[in-house]
């Protein structure tokens, strides 16, 4: 085939799914705040999402926090800047790497699991039978999943900071022997509220993702037991590609100054 | 007024791509009267039902539901529609999520709101209509065989007591006794509701056993439509080739889905 006519094709094909995409999205926003909801469906929703996350998104944030202690204390002693390392903690921690960790791990975990039940709904006709049963899908299916996300990612989050800045403050004291109290006078000292709030938007924005691209790929997939496992994959792909993206995008909007 | 059919179908065309599914369709299904559509795999039944239902959007054509043409209706006061319908799914679609009285009162509970104790009693009243015992309304889908999903499916469908009734091949994939159990509750159910019913299968002696009328469908149109009775001397190829099951003869199968 002419190069040219395949490149666009691919690119037309892109377009296209990108504009079912946000089609999508604008009837599942729609049905998100329109009544009735269902607030037993959303609260299924959040121990699925966000209480079921907590050991995961836990042990990923404990962990970095420590690794994070130590790697900077390494890299600031060859210049005698040890005293900066809390600050690096608190900061690296709250503004980056709970809410994209976090989102990553709920990407994996939740989107997937997300895709492979509306996958599995849609090609048993599950999807089509509550349709028949006069009950939408989007309100159903679709709406408790995004509100949940959107609100869970950033208690996950919060708490996430709270113990990841734990396993810093662990690393500091118990093994490069810094003095307890000054560790956490550092920490807060340059610590302001916009850094935590920034990092709290992006959890919420990346729950949405989450949430989106697991029922958007879920919602539309074809074809049995491949289809399904397809979308799971594509669920799961697509939902970390956006956070990373998104990432940079909110981090743009709150700190270019 | 007694004469309108419940449902009035008029040169319904659908395409997918250069596929042409149905191509001019024309059906009538009265009040109270079952009708079972037949034909080969991959002739467009289920499109044909999915269209009706609105899980499909046709691409020209008339439904009229009641005298009401609702093609190209708002998906609002297309759901309003909804509500005279019920449903067999070809595989059950039952929600594995949730128990069995659950999935058959999930309409009345979800889109009447009735009360969940009434729904219950409800769900537990059309269970027994199936033959199935309270015992089985505790258990989950898939705890259940083949056969009595297929039941707790169509006590599902009969739940919200519709007004139209569809069942998408009621009796695959069952043994043949199974199959005569489900078709002697799908008589009894349409009866006692009084409600039409359409069916779409290739079963043939499920056909004969739960029909008024059978309509055959053969490239996207209804080429025979007439009473049970005179299916055997219908005098078209087609219709005789088909209920005979012979591969030789007019209709040619296509090996390759195109």
């Amino acid at each position: 085939m002419n190069p040219l006519a395949s490149i666009g094709s691919t690119f037309l094909g892109f377009l296209g799914a990108v504009g079912h995409l946000a089609v999508f999205a604008g009837t599942a926003v729609g049905h998100c705040v329109r009544p009735p909801v269902y607030p037993r469906l959303i609260g299924r929703q959040l121990l699925e999402i966000g209480y079921y996350s907590l050991p995961v998104v836990g042990l990923t944030t404990l962990f970095s926090g420590m690794v994070l202690a130590l790697q900077s204390y390494t890299g600031f002693a060859r210049f005698s800047a040890e005293s900066a390392v809390a600050t690096v903690v608190v900061l690296s921690m709250t503004r980056e790497l709970a809410p994209v960790l976090a989102g990553l791990m709920v990407a994996g975990r939740v989107g997937a699991a997300m895709a492979a039940e509306i996958g599995t709904m849609r090609v048993t006709e599950q999807i089509d039978a509550l349709t028949t049963l006069s009950t939408n899908p989007f309100k159903y299916l679709i709406a408790p999943r995004l509100i949940a996300g959107t609100i869970s990612l950033p208690i996950l989050v919060l708490i996430g900071d709270i113990i990841g800045v734990f396993g810093g403050y662990v690393v500091g004291v118990y093994k490069l022997d810094f003095n307890a109290g000054n560790y956490i006078q550092s920490t807060v000292q340059y610590l302001e509220r916009m850094d935590v709030i920034s990092g709290l938007v992006k959890a919420g924005v990346f729950g949405f993702i989450v949430s989106l691209m697991g029922c958007y790929h879920g919602y539309r997939s074809r074809g049995g037991a491949q289809g399904v496992g397809a979308a799971t994959t594509n669920a799961v792909v697509t939902a970390s590609i956006m956070i990373l993206i998104a990432n940079y995008v909110i981090t743009e909007l709150f700190f270019a100054r | 007024m007694t004469d309108q059919p419940k449902i009035r179908i008029r040169d319904l065309r659908k395409s997918f791509g250069r596929k042409v599914v149905l191509d001019g369709l024309d059906l009538d299904i009265g009040v109270a009267e079952s009708v079972v559509v037949i034909g080969g795999s991959g002739t467009g039944k289920s499109v044909l039902l999915k269209c009706i239902l609105g899980l499909m959007e046709p691409d020209s054509g008339v439904i009229e539901i009641d005298g009401r043409n609702v093609v190209g209706l708002p998906r609002a006061e297309r759901e309003t529609y909804m509500r005279k319908f019920g449903m067999l799914f070809q595989g059950g679609a039952l929600f594995d999520s949730l128990p069995v009285w659950e999935n058959v009162a999930f309409g009345l509970i979800q889109a009447q709101r009735m009360d969940k104790r009434r729904a219950r009693e409800i769900a537990v009243a059309k269970l027994a209509q199936v033959g199935l015992g309270e015992d089985v309304s505790r258990l989950s889908p898939s705890e259940l065989s083949g056969g009595m999903q297929k039941r707790v499916a169509l006590a599902r469908a009969i739940a919200a007591e519709p007004e139209i009734i569809f069942f998408d091949e009621p009796t695959t994939g069952l043994d043949p006794i199974m199959a005569d159990v489900i078709n002697d509750l799908i008589i009894k159910c349409v009866q006692e509701l009084g409600a039409s019913a359409l069916s779409i299968t290739h079963d043939m002696a499920s056909a004969r056993k739960i029909a008024h009328r059978v309509a055959m469908l053969y490239q996207g149109r209804i080429i025979w439509a007439g009473p049970v009775s005179d299916i055997d001397d219908s005098g078209n190829p087609y219709v005789d080739q088909f209920i005979h099951g012979r591969a030789e003869g007019p209709i040619q199968m296509a090996v390759r889905r195109d």
